[in-house]
């Protein structure tokens, strides 16, 4: 394996360990489930995209090709996180969720 | 129900069935036929769901607007990390954000977009299909969130869905 | 080098998974939960892909894929059941 892509890949191992963690803090520290909702979303989407994308670069590096299913996980993920993000939030909003006191504006009461 | 043998949704087809080819490790005849057959059957029997014609729009736009998107993601996780890890209390905000396009599938893109770039996610669309409710995690004011949505990432929508 | 960033790596997504269900457990509404839920099983995602380059094989990733889909598909059910009171129609 070359030395280049050992680099690549421990870089992307750590960035991707580091945001999923972020992501999880967030879930823990933000004040209410609106604010929670972004952590997840954004942070954890991209730390296991680059964590896949790591083992792309693994698997490729060590015994060639392009592992298709890999990219398949993470075009599913990016695709599915907003979609997952906007129900929950659609079930918060009817069931009332409490926000925090200084947020701006209000959910809509359809 | 299978009155006739016709791919009602051309592109659904192609893409199930590329990704027929994908999870078969590797193309050979047996995942081309079963391929096939899953690119006419799943259409088929999810026609009730699909409501209204495909939608047309300008295709050749589209890699250039998912760059840009690709790139606001990773803008965007490093913002909200910074967020996250600072003691600073954020201050969200509800926005609602007037919008200019039309058809459904373009909302969604929208809101998709909106879900996965820099603080904000999207919460509800009037059922008018004029009005898209949106969460910012830390904002300033409302116009410099709605200003940021209108110019980077419905006007190249509008060109494209035009 | 790789052997440590993956153990690193290893340990930091693990540490997410239990941030995860501190917030499953704490809720407080039934939204919490839901979020907590999706957002671990996004983690064992990640902890299966980890898996793999540890173990230097490939056979794990079907897994990860079946994990994402049914994931979503259970995300989705819950937060309809949630907004409706049933999941099917």
């Amino acid at each position: 394996m070359s030395q280049f892509a050992e680099y690549a890949i421990c870089l992307l191992l750590l960035t991707g360990g580091a945001f999923t963690l972020i992501g999880a803090i967030g879930l823990v520290r933000l004040p209410d489930f609106y604010t929670r909702l972004h952590g997840p979303t954004k942070a954890t989407t991209l730390g296991v995209g680059a964590i896949i994308l790591s083992s792309v670069i693994y698997f490729s590096s060590r015994d060639g090709g392009i592992g298709i299913s890999e990219i398949l996980v993470t075009v599913f993920l990016f695709m599915t996180a907003p979609v997952s993000a906007n129900i929950m939030a659609k079930a918060a909003m009817h069931i009332g969720v409490r926000t925090v006191e200084n947020t701006e504006g209000k959910p809509w009461d359809q | 129900m299978f009155d006739r043998l016709s791919f009602p949704q051309p592109w659904l087809s192609l893409i199930l069935f590329v990704i027929w080819q994908f999870l078969s490790d590797g193309v050979s005849g047996g995942s081309v036929v079963l391929g096939l057959i899953l690119a006419w059957g799943i259409p088929q029997m999810t026609q009730a769901f699909w409501p209204e014609r495909p939608t047309f729009f300008k295709s050749w736009r589209m890699p250039a607007y998912l760059l840009r998107v690709l790139f606001d993601i990773v803008v965007a996780s490093f913002q909200v990390a910074k967020l996250i890890l600072s003691p600073r209390k954020p201050r969200p905000m509800f926005v609602s954000y007037p919008l200019e396009l039309e058809q459904p599938l373009a909302i969604t893109i929208l809101a998709s977009t909106i879900s996965l770039t820099p603080g904000t996610v999207s919460v509800d669309v009037s059922d008018d299909n004029k009005l898209l409710l949106v969460h910012a995690l830390d904002a300033e004011n409302s116009d410099e969130v709605i200003e940021t949505i209108r110019t980077r990432y419905e006007k190249p929508l509008l060109e494209m869905f035009e | 080098m790789i052997t440590i960033a993956l153990y690193l790596t290893i340990g930091m997504v693990t540490l997410a998974a239990l941030l995860n269900v501190y917030r499953l457990i704490k809720g407080p509404d039934a939204p919490d939960r839901v979020l907590a839920l999706d957002t671990l099983y996004i983690n064992a995602i990640a902890l299966i892909i980890l898996l793999g380059i540890t173990l230097g094989t490939r056979m794990y990733l079907e897994s990860a894929l079946l994990i994402a889909v049914m994931g979503f598909v259970g995300t989705v059910a819950m937060a309809k059941y949630l907004k409706r009171g049933s999941v099917i129609e």
